[in-house]
């Protein structure tokens, strides 16, 4: 195929290339089906009598349901079905309760709070979709609008609505005990301390919908021996046919679910959102269900990528080598947890990117908002991490000077080398990705920076795991919550359980989640006003750093200019009022002391620092 | 419940015609109200006459029936001026049944070819035999009553007429914006200009303070200032997924002269 | 529920059924007849991967009315081989890497019909053209056109 180039001089003895398949490009197994049309994809299996579910969905991002009137539903022509949510056995999951990971939040059918646009209430079975839609149509849900968050940051704030009362501060609780998914390797402070120039970030990117070309969807039907068959478009079979049996509180041994041929996933198809409705449908008529998206529920509903936004500071020296990165990172997991919270455990695992940084800190946050719950997509908790690193390489780049390719190698991880999460680095390869790329692109690099090899340079010194700070009890600035608070003044039982509220009156996060979500304004470049809808703009830099270029190859780097620090942040002042307590006034950075538990520096972030307490 | 009634003629259809009835054109829009359960009709209401889709002259004008798809348009050798319009409607599916009469009550960000059909100052022919210059028709279509018989435009000269559609994605993506102008010129000037815009308002509509500022002007950078300046005036933009009404407005008098002056677009 | 009866030809044998007020081609070919080659992907004309061939030009079949198919010739991928012998863009979409999922595949083949049909010899523009109606969200488009383009060759070979 034209489009690939396999670099077989690579890492050549690395690789055995008498292999028949591996390393070839292989005609798919499955192509012929895919070239006759008549590859099996969940909606090609014919059923005589089959029925079509359709749901009714919130219009709002945040309401409380005050009644269900599906009385016209019913009556309405070739309508079978009408399910409330009372009707789902156990109507409360979250995915990865199959792991044992995370706590039971979401509704197959919500009746209490909507808490997205697009969230199921009722489902309607019907002869026709087109009957399905009619009776959904003259559905009645009385719903009491709240104030909503679409806002990450704004999720934070102390006066935030509550996005789920499973999680009051609107952030995932990991281990029951922590609010943030953290990573310290060595001493970010020392590392800033002895830096040339410090250079930060603000990277934010939008949710990504999978779109895969078929919608997802499911059919079930009753087999003999009581159990239900049910053909699916789902990435992850048995992830759900077990959350399917959860549900539904029945024995996986009456499920026999069928998958496989799958048309487009991406990620977006393991949410298993149609499997339980259909499976449910099916054993309530004691017919054949199909429940599935149309192209509008798969872009509006269906769970995207989520959005991402992500704080970085690097420590630089004047050569390029960076001494020392700092992660501040907000996951938008929309309303309800899915995948994000793993998402999250993967990033971190990622960071600081292939590079090799003797200093690395980072407090990543899975935050809860009024939004489409995300889910997976293609390489997710990394991508958009990465997105915002290498954004982020190139402004150093640029504060330095440097070819971005040579800057790259230059920080390059190499085989042997430590990782910030404490496993040693193999069959790394960026530096020859690097050379590849500015060879393809025509890039220069000079001799010194193509003679690289990722072979090489590693180990050594640059295996050891660095001294790691800790706070006074000898631990990386953990938190651990005495408690975790429900309705505003109230405490909590020890798993951290919340009985949905009935209460008409939004939920407020606890007041003292406040001061340690003040963004630091000397650390992010940009000043948080009031908690008004818009997030103000991040600052821009002035004068905008001098374009680089391209130095001829073996052109050394001549002077390096010294740093001159961005004028300190111009104050956005959009027109909303000031916020009530203001974030104190940032200092010059002056890191001094090493990280000590409960010391509050200005300059330092309050994210990394550690001094919050429940 | 949805029913359908099908009739020889078109007149007989008109008469059938309720508050509840959608007329069926080539259906790329009923349908997809169709399909996804729109309850402001319950019976589809469609002729069988082939007739519809003839294209012919008639006197000095073209006279395009109602049920003439793109693919008709693009084919017939009567409106070969119209053929570049025709094209940049939808992918070559969409094209071969998508309907001028159809496209007539296309919705935002719909109507690329009824934007051309306005700055060629088109005549709307109705079921009744009535006819109606097409800026009127536009300003009453969503409470026109009768059906769309065929609509008429003379044949402009040259290289008068031109049209251009922005779009994010080519081919066949949606407007952001279509620009559709006739430039009628006597001894080298311009005089008595149209110029249509779609996707900048509820309907296709005319730039008439350009038109006047073009007025005896010459084609070239320093003629078309002045009517670039006043590009937007009288249009009204909305924001939607493909561009905010912010975004149309600045980008506008840019497109537009790219349409006057002959400039490749990127 | 009112059924109107309706018929024509499904790559190349006649077929009569009743459908449902407001069904669509879809539909019918797929639960109606059973053709189950067409494929859902929108119900809104944006993706393709239902395309048919209505005498022989390409039609959205989940935005054509079934009636309006009264009389007419339909085509789909399931008539594309002749017996156990591929089409020649089927062998070309196999060998080239022209399918990952499979999902927009019958459409795409469909609107590449029509296209060399016409025009035996199509550039790569034009091919872009005639497949811009479908959506791909797995393969990036250029294995498909290369597929089409070797196909064209071939289908040429074959008729000098
Ligand atoms: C994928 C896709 C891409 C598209 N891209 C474009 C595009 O690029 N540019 C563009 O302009 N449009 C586009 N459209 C919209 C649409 O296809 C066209 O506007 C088309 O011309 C509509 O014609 P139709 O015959 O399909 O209309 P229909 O769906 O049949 O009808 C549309 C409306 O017009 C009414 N109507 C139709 N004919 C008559 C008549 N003779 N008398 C009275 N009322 C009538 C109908 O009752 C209905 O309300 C696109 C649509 C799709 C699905
Ligand atoms: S299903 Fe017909 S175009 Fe998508
Ligand atoms: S192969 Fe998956 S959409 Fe084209």
């Amino acid at each position: 195929m034209s489009s690939i180039e396999f670099r077989k001089d690579l890492f050549a003895d690395e690789r055995d290339d008498t292999l028949k398949e591996i390393g070839k490009p292989t005609i798919r197994q499955d192509i012929l089906g895919h070239v006759t049309g008549r590859s099996p994809y969940f909606d090609d299996h014919l059923f005589d009598g089959l029925l079509h579910m359709r749901c009714v969905r919130s219009p709002h991002h945040h309401a409380r349901i005050r009644s269900i009137d599906t009385s016209a539903a019913d009556r309405m022509p070739g309508v079978r079905r009408v399910i409330r949510p009372e009707d789902v056995p156990n109507n409360l999951n979250t995915l990865l309760s199959l792991i044992n990971f995370g706590k039971d939040d979401e509704a197959l059918l919500q009746g209490k709070k909507v808490a997205y646009v697009g969230e199921p209430v009722v489902a309607i079975i019907a002869e026709t979709e087109r009957q399905a839609r009619d009776a959904v149509a003259v559905v009645r849900v009385d719903y009491e609008v709240l104030p909503h968050v679409l806002d990450v940051e704004e999720a934070l704030e102390p006066n935030a609505p509550v996005v789920s009362e499973t999680y009051p501060n609107n952030t995932f609780d990991y281990h029951d005990l922590y609010d943030h998914q953290k990573l310290r390797f060595g001493d970010v402070d020392k590392g800033f301390a002895e830096a040339d120039h410090i250079v930060e970030g603000r990277y934010q990117m939008s949710p990504i919908e999978q779109a895969p070309t078929e919608t997802c969807g499911a059919i079930a039907a009753p087999e003999t021996n009581n159990r239900f068959v049910c053909y699916t478009s789902t990435q992850a079979l048995f992830f759900s046919l077990g959350t399917t049996a959860k549900l539904l509180n029945m024995p996986s041994s009456q499920l026999h679910f069928i998958g496989g041929t799958v048309g487009g996933g991406f990620g977006g198809k393991v949410d298993s959102l149609h499997e339980p409705l259909a499976v449910l449908g099916s054993k309530l008529t004691g017919a054949p269900v199909k429940f599935t998206f149309d192209r509008a529920e798969e872009m509006q509903v269906g769970a995207p990528r989520g959005a991402e936004r992500w704080f970085i500071k690097d420590g630089v020296m004047n050569d390029g080598r960076i001494v020392a990165r700092q992660f501040t990172g907000f996951f938008d997991s929309g309303a309800y947890t899915r995948l994000s919270s793993y998402a999250i455990i993967k990033g971190t695992g990622h960071l600081p990117g292939p590079y090799s940084i003797p200093n690395v800190a980072s407090n990543v946050y899975c935050v809860y908002t009024n939004r489409t719950p995300a889910t997976a997509m293609r390489g997710f908790g990394i991508t958009g991490v990465d997105f915002s690193i290498e954004c982020h390489m190139d402004k150093v780049a640029e504060t330095v000077r440097m070819n971005p390719i040579e800057l790259r190698i230059l920080n390059s991880y190499r085989d042997g080398d430590m990782k910030a999460h404490r496993r040693l680095a193999k069959n790394t390869a960026l530096i020859e990705c690097c050379q590849v790329a500015a060879g393809k692109a025509k890039w220069p690099i000079s001799a010194d920076a193509a003679a690289q090899s990722s072979l090489q340079g590693g180990g050594g010194d640059r295996a050891i795991i660095p001294e790691t700070v800790t706070d006074q009890a000898g631990r990386i600035g953990e938190r651990r919550r005495s408690k975790i608070p429900t309705a505003p003044g109230e405490g909590a039982t020890s798993k951290g359980r919340v009985a949905a509220g009935s209460s008409v009156a939004p939920i407020v996060a606890v007041p003292p989640q406040r001061d340690d979500m003040v963004i630091d304004p000397s650390r992010t470049g940009h000043r948080k006003a009031g908690a008004g809808p818009a997030v103000p703009p991040v600052q821009a830099t002035p004068q905008a750093p001098p374009r680089y270029t391209p130095p001829t190859p073996a052109a050394p780097v001549q002077t390096i200019p010294s740093y001159t620090p961005p004028p300190a942040a111009p104050v956005v002042q959009p027109s909303q009022p000031a916020p009530a307590v203001q974030p104190p006034a940032p200092e010059p950075y002056q890191p001094s002391e090493p990280f000590q538990k409960g010391i509050k520096r200005p300059g330092v972030s309050r994210f990394i620092s550690g001094t919050r307490r429940r | 419940m949805l029913t359908v009634e099908t009739f020889d003629t078109l007149v007989q259809a008109a008469s059938a015609m309720t508050p509840q009835s959608r007329y069926l054109g080539g259906g790329t829009l009923v349908m997809r109200g169709v399909n996804y359960g729109d309850q402001s009709f319950q019976r589809i209401v469609r002729v069988k006459d082939r007739s519809l889709r003839e294209i012919r002259s008639e006197g000095g004008r073209i006279v395009i029936g109602a049920g003439a798809t793109m693919a008709n348009v693009m084919a017939a050798s009567e409106t070969a001026f119209l053929a570049n319009v025709a094209r940049q409607v939808g992918g070559p599916a969409v094209r071969n049944m998508a309907t001028v009469g159809g496209n007539l009550f296309a919705e935002h960000p719909y109507g690329d070819f009824t934007t051309a059909l306005l700055a060629l100052d088109a005549t709307v022919r109705l079921s009744d035999g009535s006819e109606q210059p097409i800026e009127s028709f536009l300003s009453s279509r969503s409470s026109m009553r009768g059906l769309v018989a065929s609509v008429s435009v003379p044949r402009p000269m040259g290289d008068e007429f031109r049209f251009r559609k922005v779009s994010r994605v080519k081919p066949k993506g949606v407007s952001v914006m279509s620009i559709a102008v006739w430039l009628p010129r006597q001894g080298g000037r311009i005089s008595q200009a149209r110029i249509a815009f779609g996707a900048m308002g509820a309907t296709p509509l005319r730039a008439k303070s350009a038109e006047q500022a073009l007025d005896g002007v010459n084609l070239d950078a320093q003629g078309i200032e002045r009517a670039l300046s006043v590009a937007t005036t009288g249009l009204n933009p909305t924001d939607d997924s493909l561009a905010s009404a912010w975004y149309r407005n600045e980008v506008a008098p840019v497109h537009l002269r790219r349409v006057l002056l002959g400039e490749e677009s990127r | 529920m009112v059924k109107t009866p309706i018929r024509f030809t499904l790559n190349g044998s006649e077929t009569a059924l009743f459908v449902d007020g407001g069904a669509n081609l879809l539909d019918t070919l797929r639960r109606g007849v059973g053709d189950l080659s067409p494929k859902y992907g929108c119900g809104q004309g944006t993706c393709g991967t239902c395309t048919v061939l209505i005498d022989g030009e390409p039609h959205l079949s989940c935005l054509t009315l079934a009636e309006t198919a009264e009389g007419r010739s339909i085509e789909t991928t399931n008539g594309l081989a002749n017996g156990a012998e591929l089409h020649p863009l089927q062998k070309a979409f196999m060998e080239n890497f022209g399918a990952q999922c499979g999902y927009c595949t019958p459409g795409m083949l469909m609107a590449a019909k029509a296209l060399l049909s016409k025009n035996p010899n199509p550039s790569r523009e034009e091919i872009v053209e005639a497949i811009s109606g479908n959506i791909c969200r797995c393969t990036g488009y250029e294995p498909i056109i290369d597929a089409i383009m070797i196909a064209a060759g071939q289908l040429r070979g074959r008729v000098a």
